[in-house]
């Protein structure tokens, strides 16, 4: 366990700035406002985006340290899509807060307290053992290659990610994935047990050294094997991977699978035999959508499955609501809860079923049980179905 | 004040515990260690009394398993010194052995407090510090929640979990020995570029300690509870449930 | 050494816990397998009366001293050494609790006696004694041999079945000696803390109505509470359910929660997910509804059933009262 071998240049301190470094790299805020006003949590903070670049670039960080603001941001980047000057406020601002309050050696919440010491220990943050990374591919139904047992080059390399490998719900979905990629006859293999956390969750929370601890050891892994790229699922590490790691020295040839299918939908629309009768609106995420613009590829993808009709929802694409699990807050659940009036995660469901839609198409694995359970809590059981466009496309090659 | 926190390293659950050949014992190669939850609330404790009373918190810990880093982490926080105490044993003592092995090295010591977590997820023959407080004639206390200090007076107020939510608040004359249950908070986050950097600059001293005479527990086998084969699914509409549902309760004579 | 077997009495708020009675169920059974006495050993302060509900045994020893009045590991712990020194039996028994694991573990140290703990299981084969104690939060159990030289044993609660009636025997009483200052305790009790007033203590409920994710809304609560007043029970919850508000904190059953052990733990819409578990997992009988097939609770629940629990409810309290009326009739 090393220092991460990267040089310190302007950009490097921009991924990983202290607040010492925020007047400067704020230098060139107009104060406009614009990102305390299209920030959902905006209302909640005590001093949303704006203010708190003020206060501190003012010498009162310390009160913005002891304020409930370093914790709010849900890295939808709403705010760093529209900000005229540009500044990284999710990725720079709100991680250089929260590495402040962790030096400062006081307690976290309990929940992204545990997820970051189970990082540290196991490289995921629930806490289960790297050994069991693969027992979800036991009962696929198609043999899931490990690239280390191949011991030959593939032309992908699925890097699964922890809720897909660890996550119940997300379980079945990356089952069926490996079904769809072995109809689609791709030759591709997982790291298996060598897998580990890509570190999204971790940067964003301000981990910095927990995140480098990981960017060099998958940097390590990854280089070992050849492969002609990098297939992900999970949006946050797809986007981490593709923007982040190659500022460390890790460059790796990436894409989505939203991305990777919309290039095959030749081969892909014969295999959708099944008709899926659907009204479905589809749910941009902040990391498939604002962060890496991949707004139509996912839609394709959907469009090309018979039966199904897209509609919209009033924030879509660029103006997406996130569901408000980003940069760790999936673990700042019960302290957001506290603080906000109502859940975003309710608020999209609204949302979708004032669309008319039956079926919640989502491309993200923390979105299914959120929105599940935002589903539950809203009264809409039975009315509005929450699927991964993965389980949509099994369901239509008739692999589910 | 002087604080002693003593801690200790366990079999980590998540890695899952196996029992080994002899079918006596886990099997040692497939463990890995972590600190004892209950230690390292102990360790928390220790550190907020520091932080109030400026104290100085010493950290010892037997040899087992990678204690090095627990012992990093506990500089990190803020622990003043730590030791670890080797004895040379190839399997973790038993809770006698280790208390008469810290009796030893604890004799002649000034510490005021004694503070550890009063159970271990391995434990079999009563609590570390009970057993310590035993051999050196100190008052014990433990499943305590709490510890409050008064400047210039020997004596700690402690308060004793009970069940239920009740909790006893107990004065004891300083020496003493006191098994926590849990920390006045959460065990405190230690970056983990904090402690990279501790690991750099900071020394952990080793102590010899000689063994002392082993106070064995005779295992004669250790064994799995048996695997249920899950619950007996009842069927039907929600009122044919609810009918066999209280069936059930009524052979159980839980229906008053 | 004699064959004797003593259970170390203990008590609350004046009355004998669970777990001293059902000490005394099975240390009969030891005593005579071992063909030794049962001895019942009460340390208190002016609790002669408790003698009463100690009929089981053959002898009971008193200690009566104003320092005993409230526990303290080191006064107990020297009560009982004073005892020990005459006549040292085979096994002392006690609870592994607040009370007994303190107690345990400083008297063994200071008497050079042998103890074992967390044990579920004790019996005599071959005339050899053995313990079975649970480790490693219950993944493992280990059987001992208990040592042939006086063993000081903490049991675990609710390992050994509580006798129906006290029995009504007639148990020679005898004092152990106490001076009347004991200056070599250093241990003073001051106070009690209640917990906070005005809610239930689901930890001392034998019937639990538990809701999780699945009640959906906090009206559905009132439901449950019904079904839970039918059964003489009261309603508890996982954590999500405690997330929203819908009921407070010391209704949570789980890891961050309390732990319960109920005689019946009634899981309605609850997954069962393993912090969840943990807090309910040793309950007597487990009656899980979840609408999820694949739920875990389903793994550990001793009866499961695929319905909506919204819709179980109150078919359920129906079911309930007709029985309870039957019953009475």
């Amino acid at each position: 366990m090393g220092t991460a071998q990267y040089p310190v240049t302007p950009e490097t301190t921009a991924i990983f700035p202290e607040i010492t470094n925020i007047p400067d790299l704020f230098r060139t805020c107009i104060q406009c406002g614009v990102c305390s006003g299209s920030c959902p949590m905006g209302e909640v903070m005590e001093f949303p985006p704006r203010k708190a670049a003020k206060m501190i670039a003012d010498g009162r960080a310390e009160e913005v340290l002891a304020s409930n603001t370093p914790w709010l941001c849900i890295s939808c980047h709403a705010c760093q899509v529209r900000c005229p000057s540009q500044l990284l406020i999710p990725d720079g601002l709100f991680p250089a807060l929260r590495s402040a309050v962790m030096a400062e050696g006081k307690n976290l919440e309990q929940d992204l307290q545990k997820a970051l010491q189970n990082t540290y220990l196991y490289g995921n943050p629930m806490g289960i053992s790297p050994r069991k990374r693969t027992e979800w591919t036991q009962t696929a139904g198609v043999p899931v290659p490990i690239i280390s047992q191949l011991k030959r080059p593939v032309d992908v390399l699925w890097v699964v990610e922890c809720y897909p490998s660890f996550e119940p719900r997300n379980q079945e979905i990356s089952r069926k994935l490996a079904r769809i990629l072995n109809a689609l006859g791709v030759d591709y293999a997982i790291l298996g047990q060598e897998e580990r956390c890509l570190g999204d969750c971790e940067w964003l929370a301000g981990e910095r050294g927990l995140f480098e601890m990981l960017i060099e050891r998958n940097i390590e892994i990854l280089n070992r094997y050849q492969f002609k790229e990098i297939l992900m699922t999970d949006p946050h590490s797809y986007r981490t991977l593709l923007n982040i790691y190659p500022k460390l020295g890790g460059n790796f040839a990436v894409k989505h699978l939203t991305v990777f299918l919309a290039e095959r939908l030749e081969q892909l629309k014969p295999l959708l035999k099944k008709r899926v009768n659907a009204t479905v609106t589809y749910h941009d995420s902040c990391c498939l959508g604002r962060k890496t613009g991949h707004y139509d590829e996912p839609r394709a993808v959907l469009r090309a499955i018979p039966g199904l009709e897209l509609a919209e929802m009033i924030q879509n694409r660029e103006s997406s609501l996130c569901c408000g699990g980003g940069a760790s807050t999936i673990y700042l659940d019960r302290y957001i809860q506290e603080r906000a009036k109502d859940r975003l995660a309710d608020r999209r469901v609204h949302q979708a079923a004032a669309t008319g839609a039956e079926t919640l198409a989502v491309a993200c694995p923390f979105e299914p049980s959120r929105f599940e359970d935002a589903v539950k809590l809203t009264g809409q059981e039975g009315k509005l179905a929450v699927r991964d466009i993965i389980e949509l496309l099994a369901e239509s090659m008739e692999l589910a | 004040m002087n604080i002693a926190v003593l801690t200790k390293q366990v079999p980590d659950l998540v890695e899952g515990v196996e029992i080994d050949a002899s079918g006596k014992a886990v099997d040692s190669d497939s463990i890995r260690y972590i600190l004892s939850e209950s230690d390292d609330h102990a360790l928390e404790e220790a550190l907020l009394l520091k932080e109030r009373a400026q104290a100085r918190v010493e950290v010892f810990s037997l040899e087992t398993g990678e204690v090095r880093d627990s012992l990093y982490a506990a500089l990190a926080k803020g622990a003043d010194r730590v030791v670890i105490v080797a004895t040379g044993a190839e399997t973790p003592p038993s809770n006698h052995t280790a208390a008469k092995i810290f009796a030893s090295v604890l004799q002649g010591l000034s510490f005021d407090l004694i503070l550890t977590g009063v159970r271990a997820i391995d434990d079999l023959d009563g609590s570390l510090g009970g057993l310590l407080a035993g051999y050196l004639n100190l008052p014990y206390v433990g499943l305590v929640r709490k510890v409050e200090t008064a400047d210039g007076t020997p004596m700690a107020v402690v308060q004793k979990e009970y069940p239920g939510g009740y909790a006893a608040e107990l004065e004891v004359k300083l020496p003493a020995v006191l098994g926590i249950q849990a920390a006045e908070q959460p065990p405190r986050y230690v970056p983990v570029s904090r402690l990279r950097q501790v690991m750099k600059t900071a020394k952990v001293e080793e102590k010899d300690a000689a063994p002392a005479e082993a106070e064995t527990v005779e295992v004669v086998r250790m064994f799995k509870p048996e695997e249920g084969g899950g619950a007996a699914m009842l069927s039907g509409t929600p009122g044919e449930v609810a009918l066999q549902i209280v069936n059930v309760f009524a052979e159980r004579r839980l229906v008053r | 050494m004699t064959k004797d077997v003593w259970v170390v009495a203990e008590q609350f708020q004046g009355r004998l816990n669970d777990i001293t009675l059902e000490l005394i169920g099975k240390g009969r059974e030891l005593a005579q397998a071992v063909e030794g006495k049962l001895v019942a050993v009460l340390l208190g302060s002016e609790t002669k009366s408790l003698i009463g509900e100690l009929g089981a045994a053959d002898v009971v020893l008193v200690a009566d001293h104003p320092d005993l009045r409230e526990f303290t590991a080191e006064a107990h712990s020297l009560a009982l050494e004073t005892a020990l020194k005459d006549s040292p039996p085979r096994l002392v028994l006690m609870g592994s609790t607040s009370v007994g694991l303190d107690l345990l573990s400083l008297l063994s140290a200071r008497t050079a006696l042998p103890c074992l703990d967390n044990c579920t299981k004790l019996e005599v084969r071959d005339g050899k004694l053995f313990t079975t104690s649970q480790i490693y939060g219950g993944k493992l159990f280990a059987e001992v041999a208990v040592p042939n030289a006086t063993t000081l044993v903490a049991v675990v609660p609710g390992s050994f079945p509580k006798p129906e009636t006290v029995a009504a025997g007639r148990p020679e009483v005898h004092e152990i000696p106490l001076p009347a200052d004991l200056p070599e305790v250093r241990t003073k009790f001051h106070k009690l803390i209640e917990p906070p007033p005005g809610d239930v203590d689901i930890t001392q409920s034998s019937i639990l109505v538990a809701v999780g994710r699945g009640i959906q809304n906090a009206d559905n609560l009132a439901m449950a509470e019904e079904l839970a007043k039918a059964m003489g029970g009261a309603v508890c919850a996982s954590r999500p359910v405690i997330d929203q508000g819908w009921l407070p904190l010391t209704r949570q059953v789980g890891k961050s929660g309390m732990t319960v052990k109920p005689k019946l733990y009634l899981a309605l819409g609850i997954s069962g997910a393993p912090e969840h578990w943990e807090g309910m997992k040793n309950s007597e009988l487990i009656v899980a509804v979840n609408t999820d097939a694949k739920a875990p609770i389903f793994a550990g629940a001793h009866y499961g059933a695929v319905v909506d629990a919204l819709d179980l409810i109150p078919l359920l309290t129906e079911e309930v009262r007709k029985a309870g009326a039957k019953k009475a009739s």
